[in-house]
């Protein structure tokens, strides 16, 4: 029971990590990019490439595929993404699976399709034991990092200045730049900032979401559902979300295993319909 | 000169039969998958309502057919209107959960919905035949008078046949008022209640329209397939047939019919030399369309009569 809850906020930190990037996407620029999971599995094959082709420190490993992954949103941002601001969703929707599409294919191309495996450094496997429980080291330190991760995320958005500038361009853009703010080149390094933790998320969930070049899709509806659920302005929201959402998903692939992902899809149509209000009642009303 | 350019495109499907005697199987899926795009047509074209999931009737409409043949009523046409009918009434059903908001929504709980029913026929190998398929699909005769062959004959002039009827009568309805009020819905849905256009009401309707028609076309491939696999509902199907309508032209019948022609044959050509090379063009593809906007190969068509008259 433990073991199951632990295992559900774990993976639940990992969505919130990989998915709060999207959530400044779609609520800031109220762009559907459907391929922010490609910047997660850019992280995870960064981490795994170096790890077991190179021997590279696992934290290390994880510091290269955060930096990958930022580097290469910002890259993309500049260059293909800026166009498509303020178009067609319908655009937008057909552009970012087209880049889920290209993402799969060159992974594919270059790393083949299966599911790739990392070896733990020592210090990360094992378990420990609680009482009657046992929990997986690297559980734990998922935990700790991830909540870590929460804890500035939230006190940047809420404490600096940089955070009050990118809440006040998520509000209303228009008067945000109205007051000077540079809500173009705000969003350019939000989207870095977002990219570079889905590769990070990507890195450290190889061990416990699996990696292969499907990846992008397979959780591509489990970042919109944190991302739906959660909103757009707060760290908070979509954290908690986040964390439902995992140990609702562990626990129902524990415990109704027949059920499979069908348990999930179903809690996000009602959600959607009984709680479209946060981004969603914010993205339609514009 | 339009017409002129109609009855040409029809007379080359007709012909393709003696053209490519070679590729009747593959002919035949262009005129199903052209049926789907065209459904995607209606609703995304006309009437502007996004969707990621309307594989979901596909599917639907595949697995009813092709289940009421496994149980021993293989009469092609009586299959079709079933799949017509559940198709329609999931959309009549699903229709006011998915256009209570905007784009997003709409996006997502089509997404949902239809992942939802691909779990479910994942999961009730039963009745679906799970991941292996549904086997077991015996038809009989179309019309009692044309058995479905090997070569793929029958199933080529059976899906011609049905794609072009139900050709007219989508270009019927978008001629119709009704249409013209879907264009005005698309174009802005909140001035068309002033004209007196009950909006929620015509989205309604053309939801379940086009649910109709994609059950339509997935209940031929079951048919012409003689089989059914998870893959009709796929993720993937709803995403590439939203490629061809933005390939072929977005709110042009014949724009989802030059697409579907074009990227089927495409498909089959350039993944005969690498399926990953196909995935990879499918997604260059979808980038520089989206990029360069819309009109599609209809549009370049347009525009390159035009600069030949001027």
């Amino acid at each position: 029971m433990l073991t199951v809850l632990v295992d559900g906020i774990a993976s639940g930190m990992l969505l919130f990590v990989l998915a709060v990037g999207l959530s400044v996407t779609l609520g800031l620029m109220n762009f559907v990019n459907l391929a922010h999971g490609a910047f997660g599995m850019a992280g995870g094959y960064v981490c795994v490439v170096l790890l077991n082709r190179h021997g590279v420190p696992f934290v290390v490993c994880l510091l290269a595929a955060a930096l990958f992954a930022a580097l290469l949103g910002l890259l993309l941002e500049r260059v293909l993404y800026r166009r498509l601001y303020g178009r067609d969703h319908l655009d937008q929707v057909l552009f970012s699976i087209g880049l889920v599409f290209i993402a799969g294919a060159v992974v594919d191309w270059f790393l083949g399709a299966r599911q790739q495996l990392i070896t733990l450094p020592a210090w990360l496997s094992g378990r420990i034991e609680l009482g009657f429980v046992g929990i997986g080291v690297y559980r734990l330190f998922l935990i700790g990092l991830c909540g870590a991760i929460v804890l500035a995320l939230h006190l940047g958005l809420v404490r600096t200045r940089f955070g009050s500038r990118l809440r006040a361009a998520v509000d209303d853009a228009v008067v945000a730049r109205g007051l000077g703010i540079p809500v173009e080149r705000l969003f350019a390094v939000t989207f870095a900032l977002g990219s570079g933790l889905a590769g990070l998320g990507g890195a450290l969930g190889v061990e416990v979401l699996g990696l292969d070049p499907t990846f992008p899709l397979k959780y591509m509806v489990y970042f919109l559902i944190v991302v739906a659920v959660g909103g757009a302005n707060t760290v908070l929201g979509p954290f908690v979300a986040a964390l439902l959402l995992g140990v609702v998903d562990v626990a129902g692939k524990y415990y109704v295993p027949q059920l499979g992902a069908f348990a999930i899809y179903t809690a996000m149509v009602v959600l959607l319909i009984l709680r479209p209000q946060g981004l969603l009642a914010k993205a339609a009303a514009r | 000169m339009r017409l002129a350019l109609e009855a040409a495109f029809w007379l080359l499907a007709l012909a393709s039969h003696w053209l490519l005697p070679e590729q009747l199987p593959l002919l035949g899926q262009v005129w199903i998958v052209a049926l789907f795009v065209l459904s995607l047509d209606l609703l995304v074209g006309f009437a502007g309502v996004l969707t990621l999931g309307h594989a979901a009737f596909f599917g639907l409409g595949a697995y009813a057919a092709g289940i009421l043949a496994q149980q021993g009523w293989g009469e092609p046409l009586s299959g079709l209107l079933l799949a017509a009918l559940l198709a329609a009434l999931l959309g009549l059903v699903t229709a006011p959960l998915v256009l209570h908001g905007g784009d997003l929504p709409a996006l997502m709980v089509t997404l949902g919905l239809s992942l939802m029913l691909a779990e479910a026929a994942n999961k009730l190998p039963g009745i679906t035949g799970g991941a292996d398929g549904l086997l077991g699909v015996e038809m009989w005769p179309v019309l009692g008078l044309f058995r479905f062959d090997l070569f793929g004959r029958t199933a080529f002039f059976y899906a011609l046949a049905v794609l072009f009827l139900l050709f007219l009568l989508a270009r019927l309805i978008t001629a119709s008022p009704f249409g013209l009020a879907l264009r005005g819905i698309r174009g802005n849905a909140r001035r068309m209640p002033a004209l007196g256009t009950p909006v929620r009401a015509r989205l309604v309707a053309v939801y379940a329209l086009s649910a109709a028609y994609a059950g339509v076309a997935g209940a031929l491939l079951a048919q012409t397939t003689q089989f059914v696999s998870l893959d009709a509902l796929s993720f993937q199907r709803s995403a590439e047939g939203l490629l061809m309508l933005v390939l072929g032209g977005l709110g042009a019948l014949y724009g989802a019919l030059l697409g579907a022609v074009a990227f089927t044959l495409a498909h089959h050509i350039l993944s005969e030399m690498s399926p990953l090379f196909w995935q990879f063009w499918i997604g260059v593809a979808l980038v520089g369309l989206a990029l360069a906007g819309r009109g599609g190969l209809l549009g370049l068509g347009a525009l390159l009569l035009r600069r030949g008259r001027a």
